[in-house]
């Protein structure tokens, strides 16, 4: 067995943790049962790793085997990652059927014809996802397996979820080997990233509970807004206008729980605007500001502003559109005259 | 707008009315039960706001309004704004004791976001006291309820010879040393 197989292994099995180590090579599927049954789980992860990868060689694994072992940890640790939403389009409307090898045997054609030195690995899932691990090498070096890229695709949607490697220049050539093996012709990143590429699917398969405007049910008066108030001598002065925040609330974010993402982000290119007799800032070129709002669960953070009373309902449509438009990435132009600052009072 | 004045109503025999008013809406409430928690000879009953001037359809069901608690997280802006336009609706006589500043959050000074001074120059410029505390501890938030019942307690007048008055000027004193 190849050497850096070995030790990419052994790392892999290291980076696991030490009671799900025995769950994760049964998931492989590579050493049988009674390999299994030999290794002792019970010491330190570093005997373990080196009698998994003992037993790996006994099997002579390669690389493929290596990398599958890679996609399973990456798919049970899928949040240690972060996921960029891409959206592919036809400019027909013709339909096909779908068949997964034709998909495989293009994709591997596709970027091996402008790359000979890739590792290309695909793992079915049984939600219709098939996950892709690509390493990446140059024209006279191996594949580096320490940085790949991770691309999960959903068959039958246009959608691609990408965790690219940090070898930013082999993002094109994913893209590109994307759109030939599933027959779309244009693919743009749709600008909503996260940690958890489940809220992601949520959002863009729109899973989530969501309200559409048109048809809000009519809340049932004054009901759940708190726990009744059992105790009589705790009078609440602004009750109703407690009602009117949670019904506001409701229409906005719907009842569920909220899409996790961590940040949104507003990239103001807007003209500074001042009284003409002032002659400060008052000149042409765009007033350049970054905004960034960040939480380990951003969409419910905003939810529970107005209720906590941090601000006023309801919040600037600039932040409750997360969702509906499916980014969290936002450039705002002169056109619009908006200035976000004014809607939110941190 | 209606100014919140201390003798709209009649006051009711042996009882005190305690209005908090602070945009935590969570934090108010615990404080509220902790203060109904503490052992006393009178009733409280107590009257939770976001902000003044306060409803208008439910001023006949007011009672009179002895202590008005206004309440400041240091964490947030936005607090000590609500507070300060809170102020325009409290009828001057409030200011004679029966009005007090509790600025909460003291215990995490790193995530400060307005000025001591600004505080401490509203309790001189509404000649109020300013009461420091956590109300996220538990501990505190039952001392600082304790000090509150005892503050009411002076102010609805069931502490013979301390008047309201008399018992802010002996905090004022202490503020200025």
């Amino acid at each position: 067995m190849d050497e850096t197989v070995a030790e990419y292994i052994r790392r892999t099995v290291l980076k696991i943790p030490r009671d799900e180590i025995k769950v994760m090579l049964q998931k492989w599927g590579f050493l049988s049962e009674a390999q299994l049954q030999t290794l002792n789980f019970h010491q330190i992860k570093d005997n373990i790793s080196q009698e998994v990868v003992q037993l790996c060689e006994e099997n002579s694994a390669d690389i493929k085997q290596a990398a599958v072992l890679d996609i399973i940890y990456n798919h049970i640790y899928q949040n240690k990652r972060m996921w960029s939403v891409y959206q592919m389009k036809k400019t027909g409307e013709e339909l096909e059927y779908f068949d997964i090898t034709d998909f495989k045997k293009k994709f591997k054609r596709r970027l091996r014809s402008a790359l000979q030195n890739v590792t290309i690995t695909f793992k079915e899932y049984e939600d219709n996802a098939i996950w892709i691990r690509v390493a990446w090498g140059t024209p006279y070096k191996k594949p580096n397996q320490y940085k790949p890229s991770y691309v999960v695709y959903h068959s039958q949607t246009p959608y691609v979820f990408i965790s690219s490697s940090v070898l930013k220049s082999t993002l094109p050539l994913l893209c590109q080997a994307l759109i030939v093996a599933s027959n779309y012709h244009d693919i743009r990143e749709m600008e909503l990233r996260s940690h958890s590429l489940n809220s992601l699917k949520d959002i863009v398969f729109k899973r989530y509970s969501q309200n559409f405007q048109t048809c809000t049910p009519k809340p049932l008066e004054g009901g759940n807004v708190e726990p009744e108030n059992a105790d009589i001598r705790i009078v609440e002065e602004n009750r109703s206008e407690k009602e009117r925040i949670h019904r506001l609330n409701q229409e906005v974010f719907g009842s569920g729980p909220q899409p996790k993402l961590e940040f949104a982000q507003y990239r103001l290119e807007t003209m500074f605007k001042s009284d003409p007799k002032m002659d400060v800032l008052d000149k042409k070129e765009p007033f350049r500001c970054l905004i960034k709002f960040s939480s380990p669960h951003l969409l419910e953070s905003l939810k529970s502003l107005a209720p906590a009373g941090m601000a006023d309902a309801p919040l600037s449509p600039l932040l409750t559109c997360i969702p509906h438009k499916a980014r969290n990435y936002f450039k705002i132009r002169e056109k619009k005259g908006l200035y976000p600052e004014s809607f939110v009072s941190p | 707008m209606a100014v919140l004045r201390p003798f709209s109503m009649l006051p009711q025999l042996n009882s005190g009315v305690l209005l908090l008013v602070g945009s935590d809406e969570a934090l108010q409430r615990q404080l509220a039960e902790a203060i109904l928690q503490e052992k006393r000879d009178f009733n409280i009953s107590i009257h939770l706001a976001t902000s003044l001037p306060l409803p208008s359809e439910r001023d006949h069901l007011r009672p009179s309004i002895d202590l008005v608690v206004f309440m400041i997280d240091i964490k947030s802006k936005y607090s000590l704004k609500n507070v300060e336009t809170s102020l325009a609706y409290v009828d001057a006589s409030f200011f004679l004791g029966k009005v007090c500043f509790l600025v909460t959050g003291v215990g995490r000074v790193n995530a400060c976001s307005i000025e001591m001074n600004a505080v401490c120059k509203l309790g001189e410029t509404y000649c109020s006291p300013v009461l420091f505390c956590e109300l996220e501890l538990e501990g505190v938030r039952a001392a600082t309820a304790q000090r509150l019942v005892q503050m009411l307690r002076i102010c609805t007048g069931h502490i013979p010879g301390v008047s309201a008055l008399s018992f802010v000027s002996l905090m004022r004193k202490s503020d200025d040393n």
